[in-house]
């Protein structure tokens, strides 16, 4: 079985993240960069049916030249190798843009399965598995909690607001996952140093057929126009119980769409 | 409040680190995080830790001798496990002990004098963590001058019979094999001693106002019946289970980083969020004087530990160096873990704060591998000659 996870490396969100004045894209050399959370259970749960099934990982990554730090802290979890597609006519790429060349990549390569986080922390956007599965015409089924796979048959378990739904499709197909599906493991000392000897194949636009005006931030088919940093945080609403405190907390909390 | 430097940060002494170390201290960072620090302050007061489980999730990721190749082990240089020492030993001391004894002390003793039958049948399992070792040298009756050690090994037959006793063993009473050394007609040998073979009994040392997470004990050995193969026959005289401790010591040289660095962070954040007089505790100058103190104290440690470990990695490391480096580092983590202490007023004594924990661990420290006084004479006779131990 042959499984590619779609790697990406993102700001840390657990710092204060900013645009960039020029351009309003996210402002990569101020922040420290990372593997995007969600992608780490990915690539946990690729290496787990490829244990279990027999099979291979590839990382596949779009991104800057110095993402091949998350790819190789990615690999030192355990995948065989990675593909990373870097080219300076990336920068400021759309949601769009980005399927079409990841479509492209992963149509070099041989697979099944593709895995991936259900979102990225930066951009948010939740809808690339989709566009992915579109271009390539093969099922998509998003926002796992649980993947099995046997034969071609691959199994979801989609976790929903509610609870969750079962989902089945023929592979090849694109799952992407949320952080409920496993517990990643630690990257291994001996897989750490072996990481720099897994082979890296690197992409440009040209080596995809892809042309640098299909993509960009000259080509994104939606754009920043304005940015403000978040307001400061409110102070807290305090409810005074006088007999309804119960039905307010819980009004509230709907509100929020806590509950 | 203006951007402050980590207390490490201040010479940007990561620089000097490989993108590998860096990869692997991350890893041992975060291990400690999520798998001790949450419990520390728990198991230390109760006097317990669940040694096993954690030898397990230390294996797998190959942290358990992890500086030795082959048989499972990863291979790492030198400065990646002092970097994991470090790391370990800001959660705990205990923790760290747990480790050092495991790779650094009965791991690298099978590795180094261990026949190919007995790597083969240990270091796997205990690389692992599925199989726990421990090192027998310290007596009762004999701690710092082990060369007058009472524990005798006789022949019978082709069988070996050991008798005596060891003293502050850690890890032996959760242990499953003891690298025990003993005194035979061909001088110090080491041994092979599974913790259940018959004669053999290990007894936990309680009331321990150190180390109070790490487990010690003592092993009677009444005439114990050994198979001939129980021999390490690479190992023959003292110099044997010194070249282990020298090993064990470059850990420590890190580990008590670990601890120091632990204190000040927590001692700055304190100070920096304390208010007496109006003022944050950290805007008065001779709490400024103490921080900086320590910081320079740190960083330079820090240097000394790297150029060990560098020295280790291309072979040029020799027992006096790991001297000093366990005589500075140990004494001025203690000074650094006091000095914290004070900044944190009646706080610092709290187990709420690492800090008392760290202090009262590093006085074990200050004390096993080698006490200070001992380093110091090993640096007083290598500058004149002369030794000045009896
Ligand atoms: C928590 C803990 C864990 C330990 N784990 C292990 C273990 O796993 N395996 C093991 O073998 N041992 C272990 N030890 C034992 C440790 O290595 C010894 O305690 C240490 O070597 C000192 O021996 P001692 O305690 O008998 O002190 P002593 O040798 O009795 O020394 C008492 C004092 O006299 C000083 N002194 C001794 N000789 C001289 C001299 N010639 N000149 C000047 N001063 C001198 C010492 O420095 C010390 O201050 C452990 C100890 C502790 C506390």
């Amino acid at each position: 079985m042959k499984i590619v996870v779609l790697v990406k490396q993102v700001p840390d969100s657990g710092e204060e993240r900013t645009l960039r004045a020029d351009d309003k894209t996210v402002d990569r050399d101020a922040a420290t960069k990372r593997m995007n959370e969600l992608d780490e259970h990915a690539i946990e749960e690729a290496l787990k049916l490829a244990e279990a099934n027999g099979g291979e990982v590839t990382l596949l990554t779009m991104g800057p030249g110095d993402a091949t730090d998350t790819i190789r802290k990615a690999l030192s979890m355990g995948p065989d190798k990675a593909v990373h597609v870097s080219d300076d006519a990336l920068h400021g790429s759309c949601a769009i843009a980005t399927s079409k060349v990841l479509a492209a990549a992963l149509g070099k390569l041989e697979w099944d399965l593709v895995l991936c986080g259900a979102e990225s922390t930066d951009g948010g956007v939740q809808a690339l598995p989709h566009m992915l599965a579109e271009r390539l015409g093969v099922g998509a089924v998003t926002g796992a909690r649980k993947v099995t796979v046997e034969g071609a048959t691959v199994t979801v378990e989609r976790q929903t607001d509610e609870g969750y739904e079962v989902l089945q499709t023929e592979g090849p197909a694109i799952v992407s996952v949320w952080d409920t599906i496993n517990e990643p493991r630690y990257p291994s000392f001996k897989l750490i140093m072996a990481a720099k000897k897994k082979p890296v194949e690197s992409f440009a636009l040209a080596d995809l057929g892809v042309s640098a005006d299909e993509v960009g931030l000259a080509n994104a088919t939606s754009q920043v126009l304005e940015f403000a940093p978040k307001p400061p945080r409110q102070a807290g609403v305090k409810i005074t119980d006088e007999g309804e405190g119960g039905a307010k907390l819980v009004e509230y909390l709907a509100s929020e769409k806590f509950v | 409040m203006a951007d402050r430097l980590a207390p490490l940060g201040l010479l940007g002494a990561d620089a000097l680190l490989s993108d590998e170390e860096r990869a692997i201290r991350d890893v041992a960072r975060r291990i400690a995080d999520e798998k001790v620090r949450p419990h520390i302050a728990d198991w230390f007061e109760r006097g317990t830790c669940p040694a096993r489980e954690l030898a397990k999730d230390f294996g797998a990721v190959g942290l358990l001798g992890m500086h030795l190749t082959g048989y499972g082990c990863a291979g790492a240089s030198a400065v990646a496990y002092g970097l994991t020492c470090m790391e370990l030993e800001a959660a705990d001391s205990g923790v760290r002990s747990l480790v050092s004894v495991q790779g650094a002390l009965a791991m690298y003793a099978i590795w180094r004098y261990g026949s190919e039958e007995q790597k083969s049948s240990w270091l796997p399992g205990m690389a692992r963590g599925e199989l726990i070792g421990c090192f027998g040298l310290t007596e009762p009756d004999h701690g710092s001058d082990p060369a007058s050690m009472a524990t005798r090994a006789r022949r019978d037959g082709e069988d070996w019979v050991l008798h005596g006793a060891k003293m502050w063993i850690t890890n032996a009473p959760i242990a499953d094999v003891s690298v025990i050394w003993a005194r035979s007609d061909a001088g110090v040998q080491g041994f092979l001693v599974p913790l259940d073979t018959p004669g053999v009994t290990a007894n936990e040392i309680t009331r321990k106002l150190s180390l109070r997470a790490s487990v010690t004990g003592e092993i009677v050995l009444d005439d114990v019946r050994l198979p001939a193969d129980a021999v390490l026959p690479g190992a023959r005289g003292l110099k044997a289970p010194l070249s282990c401790l020298t090993e064990a010591r470059l850990g420590i040289v890190w580990g008590a980083l670990g601890s120091a660095r632990d204190c000040l962070e927590t001692a700055v954040d304190y100070a920096c969020e304390r208010e007496q007089f109006g003022r944050p505790v950290a805007a008065f100058q001779l709490t400024q004087a103490k921080l900086a103190d320590m910081a320079v104290e740190l960083n330079k440690g820090f240097l000394l530990a790297l150029h060990l470990s560098r020295a280790a990695d291309t072979g040029t490391l020799r027992p006096e160096m790991v001297s000093v480096g366990k005589l500075n580092n140990v004494r001025e983590a203690l000074a650094i873990a006091r000095t914290c202490r004070t900044i944190l007023g009646a706080n610092g004594i709290s187990g709420e704060y690492p800090i008392m924990r760290h202090a009262m661990n590093l006085e074990s420290v200050l004390t096993y591998e080698g006490t200070s006084e001992i380093h110091t004479l090993v640096l007083g006779q290598a500058l004149t000659g002369i030794s000045a131990f009896t």
